[in-house]
């Protein structure tokens, strides 16, 4: 039950898109079609389902100096935790590019409909943002899990549900300065606020979503 | 720093001419990073709810984004093609960590509110963008100019969202009360208009949430794109 909350927290609660805006370039830019936005929202919850339990293996066994297997070798507390961003990128960066070779070999066809979106993910801000807030709120490891799944879930939704609008939107008179990007901003300063229906806006403590 | 760049130019290899002036000035509005380009929002809204912390984001942006360029450029010739992202990532998380451990030591208050997007600095796009886009294929004088103009573009759209957010979410600018009553204005009403003006002004609590700041982005856009029609594209 733990599990499950995490998952709907992360999805829609605090969605990593519409709440905390975070991966919004490739939100913004890969939104023009459904078509796209489907293919990077699954590649987007592939690679943070895969990316938060290994990244929680490496902060917690060789970063934390309470639990770090350096630590235990020693004797000493060591702090590795400044290496979190450089390890952290690193584990991104090759698991996006084993994620495309492995998919390369076993689904020619799912590897050519995703084709650019996949090294694209590396620089997706919410796969970083996902890993970091993980440490800060010191999650385990079959949290970490739930919590990479249902926030990829929740970017899923996210591009989802903007691409369809923008497919919509083009139909509409728009004026001709606000068209394309514009507009793509306004609406999605209006879904964040739909999604924040969901905790229900609190006036009195705006800083929950930090 | 065109001060600097000035006097530099009197050296050759560090020329300030047109073209330089032009690779600082340009992503302050027809190349701008944040309204043309679509780089760095991710990290750029959730830092604009104060304007001291917009600033710092901002100094501390144009920092990482110029000395990445300029390490990229000066190793352009001998990275690998197949392994370039990750020694751009490389560069661009050292820079990032020496930033972090600066700013913990200096401030710590702003540190921690600003807590995972400096971390997140890493996967701001303008940078990897702009390691792709101009450091690979440029001389590292001009990337350097490149990667302050950029970093500027970024500061500026920063700064006016923040103006704005903090102005009409708190009635303060860099945490000067300056429209709203202050409690001592409530307090004591004989005091006429006390320290700040428009005393009925109540704090409007939705600029303080992320989505006013999709808004304030996309009305930049709307005048931006009205005044220069050129900019416009209609996908």
């Amino acid at each position: 039950m733990e599990y499950i909350n995490i998952f709907i927290k992360a999805a829609f609660i605090e969605n990593m898109v519409l709440a905390y805006f975070l991966g919004m370039c490739s939100y913004l830019a890969v939104s023009k079609t459904v078509k796209t936005a489907v293919g990077l929202g699954a590649a987007v919850i592939f690679v943070l389902g895969i990316t938060m339990p290994i990244n929680w293996v490496i902060s917690t066994y060789l970063l934390e100096p309470s639990t770090n297997i350096i630590s235990s070798l020693y004797g000493d507390q060591i702090d590795l935790t400044f290496l979190r961003f450089i390890l952290f990128i690193a584990v991104i960066a090759s698991t996006v590019q084993l994620v495309e070779m492995i998919i390369e070999k076993v689904s020619p066809t799912l590897y050519t409909s995703l084709g650019i979106f996949l090294p694209l993910i590396t620089v997706n801000c919410a796969i970083l943002g996902g890993s970091l807030f993980m440490v800060s709120r010191e999650y385990d490891f079959g949290e970490s899990v739930f919590f990479g799944f249902g926030s990829g879930f929740g970017f899923f939704l996210a591009i989802i549900a903007i691409a369809a609008i923008r497919e919509k939107i083009r139909y509409s008179d728009v004026p001709p300065a606000l068209r394309g990007l514009g507009m793509a901003f306004i609406l999605t300063g209006l879904m964040g606020i739909a999604f924040m229906s969901l905790m229900g806006i609190d006036p009195a403590n705006l800083t929950a979503g930090h | 720093m065109a001060d600097t760049a000035q006097v530099k130019a009197k050296e050759g290899t560090f020329a300030f001419g047109k073209k330089e002036k032009q690779l600082l000035s340009d992503p302050l509005n027809d190349n701008n990073p944040i309204t043309i380009q679509v780089l760095g929002i991710c990290s750029a809204l959730a830092v604009t709810t104060l304007l001291e912390k917009a600033l710092v984001m901002a100094i501390a942006v144009i920092f990482v984004i110029a000395f990445a360029n300029l390490f990229t450029s000066l190793l352009r010739k001998s990275i690998p093609k197949e392994v370039r992202m990750i020694v751009q990532l490389i560069i661009i998380a050292f820079l990032v960590t020496v930033v972090e451990l600066t700013l913990k030591a200096a401030n710590y208050p702003i540190f921690k509110e600003l807590s995972v997007f400096i971390g997140l600095i890493i996967t701001n796009c303008i940078v990897m963008g702009r390691l792709e886009a101009f450091a690979m294929a440029n001389r590292p004088w001009r990337s350097f100019l490149d990667g302050i103009g950029n970093g500027l573009g970024y500061g500026f759209i920063l700064l006016i969202i923040a103006f704005f957010r903090e102005l009409f979410g708190k009635g303060s600018l860099l945490g000067f009360k300056i429209i709203g009553a202050t409690p001592e204005y409530i307090i004591n009403t004989t005091a006429g208009w006390g320290q700040t003006f428009f005393g009925w002004y109540a704090n409007n609590n939705l600029m303080v949430l992320p989505a006013s700041a999709m808004f304030i982005v996309g009305v930049i856009i709307w005048i931006q794109r009205s005044k220069y029609p050129r900019l416009v594209d209609a996908s």
